[in-house]
């Protein structure tokens, strides 16, 4: 599996889980009330299927999870390239 | 003799424990005392409002302390309380509004605006902060008077579940059901005011029934854990941590979750004593995992569907189970009793699987405002011909083992559980119909996969971010399907219906999503 995951792949793949909402835009998914409980579960599981990794229970933060940038960054630490 | 809920508060915390803090929320915490005086001035508004009792008062509020000062205040006013999911799609609410028919709905500001869309006029709504004022606003005798008028066959709640037609059903409970199921637990599981509750379930599932009643009879401080913690199993033990809290009555999925990470080994919640769940089958291997990591709490696995006042079986785990031994869903809760009936409808052997019915005060007193639907699911005990007696047939098929355990086996029907929620296929299938460019439609569910799939008929390619976003108009989140696969035409059985165990055994070829 390719540790690669681009920005615009990574905004396909939160628009597949919440097709209403403008990731782009949103400084704070959490805050804007974007992500809830069953996205995390599903956003969780196709990071992982997507870059052939496994996210550790114990980052699934608040903090990797606001924006896109943090989004990249955790990945960044598991060795996906943007 | 008791015969209404509000009678725990009024001889329970509200007796005892009038200062000690009640309800923990996002923005402060309530003692009894402020509950009562909010629950009470909200009840003289209704009053003012010129409605009767036994009648439906709606909530529209996020979950919050605002909400239970609604339900009791509509309790403290003679009528009964319906909760509603604030996040509900515009088309599944006004559904569940025109069912309802309600005269009054209590809310916020913010919320208003919501309802307004729908054509809720300004004249139906109840503001909530309006009753959460310092000073006392009600006439005492006034508002007694009205509950004396209350007998326990009345209704107390409407629940709201899903159902095939794609209008909600509102499933109603009574006082004599809850108060029946709420002494059962104070004394089986020896529930007492010692206790910390952490809330993580709706206010509209009947989890809350336990959590609410628990806290106002015992005096035990119910925490509302904030909603983002559900999302974060990291942050939800932290939290459990931070507020001290010992009793959680939760749906099995987070604490899977929670086992499948590993996260009690980095933070162990040891605050934790009573842990019950309900909703689901909990896989016994993240049981073990969990009781491996807290020893000495107690465990309680609870079920009944929510045309029983909260629960009708539970299972103390009180032995050893492998990780591949089924957790059973156990024993009758007192005062109820389940039978379990083959297809000939008579009461099953051990080991023969039949479907549970229950029988007992804890039934619903039905559907509101749908006698045929009541008249489907509540129907004449067949093995009692003497005289007019009603059994709820749950649908669920379950055996009975060596140790008179009761074991769940499946459903006979189209209803599953996804992620806790309670999910009748027919209403997926409803919603998908109004998706214009598609024909025909067929829901399936992979257990094993915890996933919905749609299988549709078009003649258009269609993305599945497409048609999520039309289904989000009829759906709540937890029921939209994730997988999608078009077809040109569904396979159908030799009587015209579609092959539906045809499509969950993968044995259809697909055209892509």
């Amino acid at each position: 599996m390719a540790r690669e995951l681009s920005r615009q792949a990574l905004r396909g793949l939160l628009r597949e889980i919440r097709p209403e909402s403008d990731f782009e835009a949103s400084r704070d998914f959490l805050s804007d009330g974007m992500l809830d409980s069953f996205d995390m579960v599903a956003l969780v599981a196709a990071l992982d299927e997507a870059c052939g990794i496994s996210i550790d229970g114990a980052d699934i933060l608040p903090e990797h999870f606001q924006n896109l940038e943090a989004i990249a960054g955790l990945l960044r630490r598991y060795g996906v390239r943007p | 003799m008791q015969v209404n809920v509000l009678e725990y508060f009024e001889q329970g915390a509200l007796a005892a424990q009038r200062h000690k803090t009640a309800v923990v929320d996002q923005e402060r915490s309530f003692t009894f005392d402020e509950i009562a005086r909010y629950a009470k001035n909200c009840a003289a508004l209704i009053v003012e409002r010129g409605t009767g009792v036994n009648q439906p008062v709606a909530v529209f509020l996020p979950k919050s302390a605002a909400t239970i000062v609604a339900d009791l205040g509509i309790l403290y006013s003679g009528n009964c309380y319906a909760n509603l999911d604030v996040k509900s799609p515009p088309e599944r609410l006004r559904a569940t509004l025109r069912g309802l028919g309600s005269s009054l709905i209590i809310t916020r500001s913010a919320h208003a605006q919501v309802l307004g869309a729908l054509g809720v006029s300004e004249h139906q709504l109840l503001r909530i902060d309006d009753a959460m004022k310092p000073q006392a606003d009600h006439d005492s005798a006034a508002l007694e008077a009205r509950r004396e008028r209350i007998i326990d066959t009345d209704p107390l709640c409407i629940i709201h579940t899903s159902g095939s037609t794609g209008t909600p059903k509102g499933v109603v409970l009574s006082h004599r059901g809850t108060i029946d199921f709420m002494d059962w637990a104070f004394s089986r599981l020896a529930l007492d005011g010692g206790e910390t509750i952490g809330s993580l379930s709706p206010f509209y599932f009947d989890i809350y029934t336990l959590e609410l009643y628990f806290c106002l009879a015992k005096g035990a401080t119910l925490v509302l854990i904030p909603e983002q913690c559900a999302a974060f199993p990291m942050k939800l033990l932290e939290f459990v941590a931070q507020h001290a809290i010992t009793f959680v009555f939760w749906v099995p999925t987070i604490m899977v979750n929670i086992a499948n990470q590993d996260l009690l080994s980095r933070r162990n919640p040891g605050s934790l004593r009573k842990i019950f769940f309900a909703g689901e089958v909990f896989p016994t291997k993240s049981l073990n995992y969990w009781r491996r990591h807290l020893p000495s709490a107690l465990f309680v696995n609870l079920y009944g569907p929510i045309e029983i006042s909260v629960d009708c079986t539970y299972f103390v785990v009180d032995r050893d189970l492998l990780d591949d031994e089924k957790l059973p869903i156990g024993f009758p809760c007192r005062n109820t009793d389940i039978l379990i009936l083959n297809e000939r409808d008579q009461p099953a052997e051990r080991d023969e699987v039949g479907e549970l019915c229950v029988r007992g005060s804890s039934l619903a007193l039905g559907y509101w405002n749908s006698p045929e639907r009541t008249a489907q699911a509540f129907v004449q005990n067949p093995l009692n011909p003497h005289y007019p007696e009603l059994i709820y047939r749950t649908g669920d098929l379950v055996y009975r083992n060596a140790r008179g355990e009761i074991m769940i086996v499946g459903r006979r029907d189209f209803q599953v559980k996804h992620l806790g929620y309670r999910i009748d296929l027919g209403e997926i299938e409803h919603a998908a119909l109004q998706v214009q460019a598609i024909g025909n439609a067929c829901a399936i569910y992979d257990a094993g996969r915890k996933e919905i799939a749609l299988v549709f008929e078009s003649g258009e390619e269609l993305s599945a971010a497409a048609i999520r976003e039309r289904l989000a108009a009829y759906l709540p989140k937890y029921m939209l399907p994730t997988v999608f696969h078009r077809v040109d035409q569904l396979p159908r059985n030799p009587n015209g219906k579609i092959d539906r165990h045809l499509l969950a055994r993968g044995g259809v070829q697909f055209n892509g999503a």
